[in-house]
């Protein structure tokens, strides 16, 4: 619990988000691209923070199918920044598990034409420490 | 040497519970002057307030500190209280231990200790007061308003009714405002127009009420009952005592594609126009950045089919002066540039529309003769969505809304909704909501119906992406209580655009002296006590200038407004403050450094004849201030290079002692 506790001040360090300012409105969550991939959306991650339900965030595959792409973030009309939020947690449950989750040798094969550069150049830094 | 009695007040827990009043009243005994001191629960009770009556005629004092709650709260009620008594009223001072006090400090130790120190700087003032005697002035008998919308007519035709001349400057052609644009109106849906038009007849015909349309205030000054207002009335190049409104020239004028501001551009009108059928007063106006007249000198057409002769193309702007003792400001509202809301596509499709451009679009004198259709191609739609809270509730630091809630949006989506249910059954209505506000007098009946009788799809979420593909609308949102993000193919999209105050209320507000809050909005002289006053004297709130309202609450305002007015009025003479400024005749070299600070244009200079030590005569120039005008804000004592001028009942040495009280 207490461990709970001391992941959730570092995710709002990390982020500096404060999910308090959230109004509930669905707007990040409308806006999200990668609403279908994603088990937690992105206002369910503000909630979830808030309330302390850390462990089932970072456990979820969910913080893999953010693109990143940070429109949840541009859109708020509370500036709560969602996306942050979601990078931080990822950020916590990389260092945790105390490696990247995907080596520079492992890009090759994932690859495909259409990927967008940009998709590599955020999937670089997202799977890092 | 006075004779001083203090009186602290508890404020029930306000003060009580912060600061230790009864070490408060036992130090402030102590100090010089002060012969009695005493704590009460509630000092502005009558009980309270006979504490101190009853301690002037057993004590003799001479004056009063009230250690309470601000002076802009309850100085009038104590310098009352002392003058019943038989003190000069100006021989009562007050700390406030309130707002600077108790308020702000969370600790007793150092809420008790400034306390004792803001009492005793009153109790050094009071120690140098003397009894001041205020003059007084006289009262112009007449009212302006300045906007012409539903508030401002309210206000004008009150004031009228009371016997009292009126006039209302409206800076647009006609009077009306927003609600001249409306269709029906929320919660009974009555047509605007139906209840609106016959306000505004009344005010034409009425002969205490003038109308100064397309005219603009350009300068105010003065104080309360006596102002002196500068109106501009723009050039409007038709005569308007002549033209008779019979629209010829509206209809032969050759310059047609002239955006029609009335139904928000979604139609054109001429270069000469009246902006709609019931316009008051009906007289044309040609528009001088389209008149093909005014800009190349070639035409004339208007001026040949008016029969009446009212065409003046040589017309100037032309400036009038009058006076007024009171001034009411019903500039309203206007809703906010949907440029910056690029998710939404508003400036991409012509199908994405705001609430008041829906408003014409259903309206029977709007671009579509009141058939709802598609601006883009004139079709009917069958899927419709509605956006709530566009550009309201955001963070404070936004830079494309506003922080506070528009208000009027909930309910006038849901109208909106059920009435187009009602006409076109065959349509899909969504709304996306973050929370349906509708705290009024049949309000939440009125939101349920659109939903239960009429079937309006209402959804818990927000939309974040509008794409036109095709001739659809692809509508991208969430439905937070089915845990969904939706996608909807529509046809028309809605936004209820949050609203802000008129552009020109801000400069509005400079001339005034009045204030305003960080949106803009007129600031009432107390929100909850004395919401239709500015706290400037004299000036009178109505209206959305004030805050985001509906129709029912302006009207309320406006006639609450229009009693304040009608008070002020009925007074032949105001009590002035005798608080202003004096030169010292003696010390005063005729310098004319105040009459230049002087914003109320108090100060005149005379020559007079002086004695010498050596018996000869000298003529010198000196400072005079007429206490009717002096407003006593200070400017002139601080300007003053040879210290001659001073405020009475704040003089230097008052000042000075208050200062050297704090710091000892
Ligand atoms: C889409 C929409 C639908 C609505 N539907 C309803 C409804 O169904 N029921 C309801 O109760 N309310 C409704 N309202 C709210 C209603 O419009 C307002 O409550 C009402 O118009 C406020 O009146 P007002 O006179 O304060 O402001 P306004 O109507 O804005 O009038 C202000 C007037 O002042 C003039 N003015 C501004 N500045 C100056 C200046 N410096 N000098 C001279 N003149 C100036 C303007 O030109 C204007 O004529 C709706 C509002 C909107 C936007
Ligand atoms: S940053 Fe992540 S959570 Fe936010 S909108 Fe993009 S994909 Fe969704
Ligand atoms: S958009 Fe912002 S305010 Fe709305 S739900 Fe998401 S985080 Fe909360
Ligand atoms: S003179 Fe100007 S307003 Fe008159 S008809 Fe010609 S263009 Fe129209
Ligand atoms: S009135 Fe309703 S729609 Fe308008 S800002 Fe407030 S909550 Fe949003």
């Amino acid at each position: 619990m207490a461990d709970m506790e001391r992941k959730r001040e570092q995710i709002l360090r990390i982020s500096g988000v404060n999910p308090r300012k959230c109004m509930r409105c669905g707007k990040c969550t409308a806006t999200c691209p990668s609403y279908d991939e994603m088990e937690y959306h992105p206002h369910e991650f503000v909630y979830m923070v808030e309330t302390g339900e850390i462990e089932p965030l970072l456990k979820s595959e969910s913080l893999y199918k953010c693109l990143s792409c940070m429109a949840c973030v541009e859109r708020c009309p509370r500036g709560v920044e969602p996306g942050k939020l979601v990078e931080a947690i990822r950020l916590v449950a990389v260092r945790e598990k105390g490696g990247d989750r995907i080596t520079a040798n492992d890009i090759p094969a994932l690859l495909d034409d259409e990927m967008p550069q940009q998709a590599i150049v955020t999937a670089f830094r997202k799977y890092q420490k | 040497m006075q004779r001083i009695g203090v009186f602290v007040c508890h404020c029930g827990t306000n003060i009580a519970g912060t600061v230790d009043v009864a070490a408060v009243s036992e130090s402030l005994g102590k100090e010089q002057g002060v012969v009695f001191s005493t704590h009460y629960q509630y000092m502005c009770s009558q009980a309270g307030q006979d504490i101190i009556k009853n301690a002037i005629a057993e004590y003799k004092l001479t004056g009063i500190v009230v250690c309470s709650c601000s002076p802009r709260m309850h100085e009038t009620t104590f310098r009352k209280t002392a003058a019943a008594a038989g003190i000069n009223p100006y021989m009562v001072e007050i700390a406030n231990i309130r707002e600077q006090c108790s308020w702000v400090h969370k600790d007793t130790i150092s809420g008790t200790e400034k306390a004792i120190i803001l009492g005793k700087a009153a109790v050094a003032k009071v120690n140098l007061n003397a009894p001041l005697t205020p003059g007084e002035t006289p009262v112009t008998k007449r009212a302006l308003v300045i906007g012409g919308g539903i508030a401002g007519i309210q206000t004008a035709l009150d004031i009228a009714d009371a016997g009292f001349p009126v006039d209302i400057v409206e800076k647009k052609p006609t009077i009306g405002g927003k609600m001249a644009q409306l269709d029906k109106t929320f919660p009974t849906l009555d047509c605007a127009a139906c209840i609106l038009t016959p306000k505004m007849v009344d005010v034409a015909q009425n002969d205490k009420i003038r109308i100064f349309s397309y005219s603009e205030v350009t300068s105010v000054k003065g104080f309360v009952g006596n102002f002196d207002v500068t109106i501009k009335r723009k050039a409007r190049y038709v005569k308007e005592d002549v033209c008779t409104g019979c629209g010829a020239c509206t209809e032969k004028c050759p310059q047609k594609k002239v955006p029609n501001e009335f139904n928000l551009g979604m139609d054109n009108r001429r270069a000469i126009y009246i902006p709609f059928a019931q316009a008051v007063p009906k007289v044309a106006t040609i528009d001088p950045d389209y008149c093909m007249m005014l800009k190349t000198g070639k035409c004339g057409v208007c001026s040949k089919v008016c029969t009446a002769g009212a065409i003046d193309y040589k017309a100037k702007d032309e400036y009038v002066e009058e006076k007024y003792g009171a001034i009411v400001v019903a500039t309203g509202f206007n809703p906010i540039s949907m440029d910056k809301f690029d998710e939404f596509a508003y400036s991409q499709s012509k199908d994405v529309i705001t609430s008041l451009e829906f408003e014409r679009l259903t309206n029977a004198a709007g671009p579509t003769q009141g058939k709802l259709l598609r601006p883009s191609d004139g079709e009917h739609p069958h899927t419709i969505v509605f956006v709530q809270c566009v550009g309201s509730r955001c963070d404070s630091c936004s830079e494309k809304g506003k922080e506070y809630c528009s208000k009027i949006c909930c309910m006038y989506t849901a109208k909106h909704a059920m009435l187009t249910r009602d006409k076109y059954p065959d349509t899909d209505v969504y709304v996306f909501y973050i929370d349906v506000r509708t705290p009024g007098k049949n309000f939440d009946e009125f939101y349920r119906r659109a939903v239960e009788e009429y079937g309006v799809h209402y959804i818990k979420g927000m939309v974040g992406k509008v794409s036109p593909e095709g001739k659809k609308l692809m509508v991208q949102a969430s439905d937070l209580i089915a845990g969904k993000q939706l996608h909807i193919e529509a046809d028309l999209v809605v936004l209820a655009a949050a609203i802000e105050p008129d552009k020109s209320a801000r400069p509005l507000a400079t001339m005034l002296t009045a204030s305003m809050d960080t949106n803009d909005f007129f600031t009432e002289a107390h929100p909850k006590l004395r919401p239709v006053e500015s706290p400037t004297a004299g000036v009178f709130l109505s209206g959305a200038c004030q805050g985001p309202k509906d129709i029912p609450e302006t009207v309320s305002q406006a006639g609450a407004a229009a009693a304040k007015v009608i008070g002020l009025l009925c007074k032949d003479k105001l009590t002035g403050n005798p608080c202003v400024a004096h030169s010292d005749e003696m010390m005063c070299n005729g310098c004319s450094t105040c009459e230049k600070v002087c914003p109320y244009g108090a100060i005149t200079y005379v020559d007079k004849e002086f004695r010498m030590p050596d018996r000869t005569t000298r003529v010198r120039r000196v400072a005079q201030v007429n206490e009717a005008v002096c407003q006593g804000c200070g400017c002139c004592t601080v300007a003053c290079p040879s210290g001659a001028m001073d405020l009475k009942g704040f003089a230097g040495k008052q000042i000075m002692a208050e200062v050297d009280a704090i710091c000892r």
